[in-house]
C-alpha cells in the first residue's frame, strides 16, 4: 500500500520544480497547491504572483480562488489587473508560469476552452483567462494535470495557449520534460506506476527517456505540510 | 444625476436599457451582485454582458435569459469548476442562444485601458499562437512604427454602462475602494454611465494605502448597498462566502432547481437601499 495518494505525489513532484528565490505566476487549483507547498518547504523565498494583482502573496491558508482576501492581505504589493499583465507578466519579470489544463498535446499546447468544435462544442470549458500570455511571457512553463487519454491528446481541440515555453509537465503518473523544439518525453514514473500504464494514458505514441527513473518518494515532511494546507483550503480569511 | 441616489432600483431604471452593453466588474473581490440582481428583477433584455471573469452573477443573468452576447476572458466558478448555466446556453441555447466574444485576460484588460483613455485600440504582446484570433473579432496585428515589430492590437471596450461595488462613498458621492482592485477603475472610466454601490457612506474618505478613488463627477449614481457584494466580499467589511460558491455547482446544474432558486432568492426579494 502507498502511503500517499496519486494527487499528493503529483503535487509534491510539481512543488520540487520550483526553486527558492524564483518568481512564479500561479494558476488556481493544483498549481496553487504545489506552489504553496514549495514555499512552505524547500523554497521559502519563492515569490507567488496571482493574476488578481497580488504580488508576493504569502497565504497562511490555501486560497479557493485567485482573488481570496488572504492573498491580498499577505501580498507585498497589490496592483490592478492591467498592471499585472502589462508591467509584471508581459515585461518578462516572472521566471515560471505554473498552469493547469483540460487538454495538452505532445508539444505542450494547452486547451482550456472547448471539447469538440468551437462553434458547436461538446463541452464548453471556462476559457483562457491569463493562460495565453502566461505561457508566452514567463521564462518557462510548468503544467500540472491529471493524466488520461482525455487530457493527454494527440491534438488539442482548441489551442488556448502555445507550448513553446512549456518545459515540464507533471501528472499523477509521472514527470515529462519537453525537449527543445520537440515533444514531451517521459523522464520519471511515480512509485508503483509502470511505463506501460503511462503509455496507455497517453493519446499519442509516447517517447520514453533511455534513463527513465522513479520519482523520489514524498518525504514525511512534504506530506505533512501538504495535508495541513489542504485542510485549510478555502477557509475564509477574516475581513 | 451625479451624487448619492435614493435606491438601487432607481439607479438601474435610469441607467440600463434593453440592448445595452453592460459591464459589471469585480475580480473575485467587490463583485456587484446586488446591482446585477436588480437588473434581473427589472427584466432587462438583449444585453451584451462584458466582464473579464463572468462567474456566478453572470451565470445567473445568462440563465435568466437576459444576455444576447457575452464578452469575456474566463467563464468559470473560481476554484470550483465550470458554470452550468453558461455551459447550457452555449451548448444547448437554453434559455436562449448566447453569442460569444472571447479574449484573454491581458486582451480584455488592455481593451478597458484603451476605452478609459478614449483610444480606438490598445497594443500588447498577446494571443501568440492561440486559436483565439481566428474565432474572435476585435483582435488584429499592428506593426510598430519605430521598431517594425509585429504586435497584437485589441479594440477598445466602451460599455454603455458599468457597475462596480466599493467600500465607501462620502456624502458628495466620491468613492474609495481598496484591496484587490481588478479592472474596476478602467471599467468605470471606459463606460458612458457608471453606477457604484457602496458598503457604507462616511463623512470623510480617509486615505488608505493603494486605494482607488473615483471622484463623484465621473459617476452617474452612487447607492449605499451594505453587503452588496455577497457572496463575493468587501475587504474590511465581509469575507468571501466560499461555501456558497461550492454550493452553486449543484444548484446551477439543473434548470428547474436553478429557476426555483432564482425565484426564491432574487426575484422574490426587494433590495433596500
Amino acid at each position: 500500500m502507498m502511503e500517499w495518494t496519486s494527487d499528493e505525489i503529483m503535487t509534491v513532484a510539481a512543488a520540487r520544480r520550483l526553486a527558492d528565490g524564483e518568481t512564479c505566476l500561479v494558476g488556481i487549483g493544483l498549481p496553487s497547491t504545489a506552489a504553496n507547498l514549495a514555499r512552505r518547504t524547500h523554497a521559502p523565498g519563492l515569490v507567488l504572483v496571482y493574476e488578481s494583482g497580488t504580488i508576493g502573496a504569502k497565504p497562511a491558508i490555501l486560497p479557493l480562488s485567485i482573488g481570496d482576501g488572504e492573498l491580498a492581505a499577505t501580498a507585498d504589493a497589490l496592483v490592478s489587473v492591467p498592471e499585472t499583465f502589462n508591467y509584471w507578466l508581459q515585461a518578462g519579470r516572472l521566471d515560471v508560469g505554473f498552469l493547469g489544463a483540460a487538454q495538452i498535446d505532445r508539444h505542450g499546447n494547452i486547451n482550456s476552452t472547448v471539447i469538440g468544435s468551437y462553434a458547436q462544442p461538446d463541452v464548453r470549458l471556462p476559457g483562457a483567462g491569463g493562460a495565453p500570455e502566461i505561457a508566452s511571457s514567463c521564462g518557462r512553463v510548468i503544467v500540472v494535470v491529471r493524466q488520461s487519454t482525455r487530457t493527454f491528446v494527440d491534438q488539442v481541440a482548441f489551442r488556448t495557449s502555445l507550448g513553446h515555453r512549456v518545459a515540464t509537465v507533471i501528472t499523477d503518473l509521472g514527470e515529462f520534460e519537453r525537449h527543445p523544439g520537440g515533444e514531451l518525453v517521459l523522464h520519471r514514473v511515480h512509485p508503483g506506476v509502470t511505463a506501460d500504464r503511462v503509455r496507455a494514458a497517453t493519446g499519442w505514441e509516447l517517447t520514453i527517456a533511455d534513463d527513465l527513473a522513479e520519482t523520489p518518494h514524498p518525504t514525511a515532511g512534504e506530506l505533512g505540510v501538504l495535508r495541513h494546507l489542504e485542510a485549510t483550503k478555502g477557509r475564509a480569511a477574516q475581513p | 444625476m451625479s451624487g448619492l441616489m435614493g435606491s438601487l432600483a432607481e439607479a438601474v431604471a435610469c441607467t440600463v436599457r434593453d440592448g445595452d452593453t453592460v459591464a459589471l466588474e469585480g475580480f473575485t473581490h467587490l463583485i456587484p451582485y446586488a446591482a446585477g440582481h436588480e437588473i434581473i428583477r427589472q427584466e432587462r433584455r438583449d444585453l451584451t454582458l462584458v466582464r473579464m471573469t463572468p462567474d456566478i452573477l453572470y451565470d445567473q443573468m445568462i440563465g435568466m435569459g437576459m444576455a444576447a452576447k457575452l464578452v469575456f476572458s474566463w467563464g468559470g466558478n473560481p476554484g470550483v469548476g465550470s458554470l452550468h448555466r453558461f455551459r447550457d446556453a452555449v451548448q444547448n441555447g437554453w434559455p436562449r442562444p448566447l453569442e460569444l466574444e472571447e479574449h484573454s485576460h491581458a486582451g480584455m484588460a488592455n481593451r478597458y485601458v484603451a476605452g478609459a483613455g478614449r483610444l480606438p485600440f490598445a497594443v500588447l504582446r498577446g494571443y501568440a499562437g492561440t486559436d483565439l484570433p481566428a474565432n474572435t473579432k476585435n483582435i488584429d496585428t499592428i506593426r510598430c512604427p519605430f521598431t517594425g515589430e509585429e504586435l497584437t492590437a485589441v479594440a477598445a471596450l466602451r460599455p454603455d454602462v458599468a457597475f462596480v461595488h466599493a467600500q465607501q462613498a462620502d456624502r458628495d458621492g466620491n468613492v474609495q475602494f481598496w484591496g484587490i482592485s481588478g479592472v474596476q477603475k478602467e471599467a468605470v472610466l471606459s463606460a458612458d454611465r457608471a453606477v457604484v454601490t457602496v458598503e457604507e457612506v462616511v463623512d470623510h474618505l480617509e486615505p488608505r494605502p493603494g486605494a482607488v478613488v473615483l471622484p463623484a463627477w465621473v459617476l452617474t449614481a452612487v447607492v449605499a448597498v451594505p453587503g452588496g457584494a455577497a457572496p463575493s466580499y468587501a475587504q474590511g467589511y465581509s469575507a468571501r462566502d466560499n461555501g456558497f460558491y461550492q454550493a452553486w455547482d449543484a444548484i446551477s446544474r439543473d434548470r428547474d432547481r436553478f429557476t426555483a432558486w432564482m425565484r426564491e432568492n432574487v426575484l422574490g426579494t426587494v433590495r433596500k437601499g
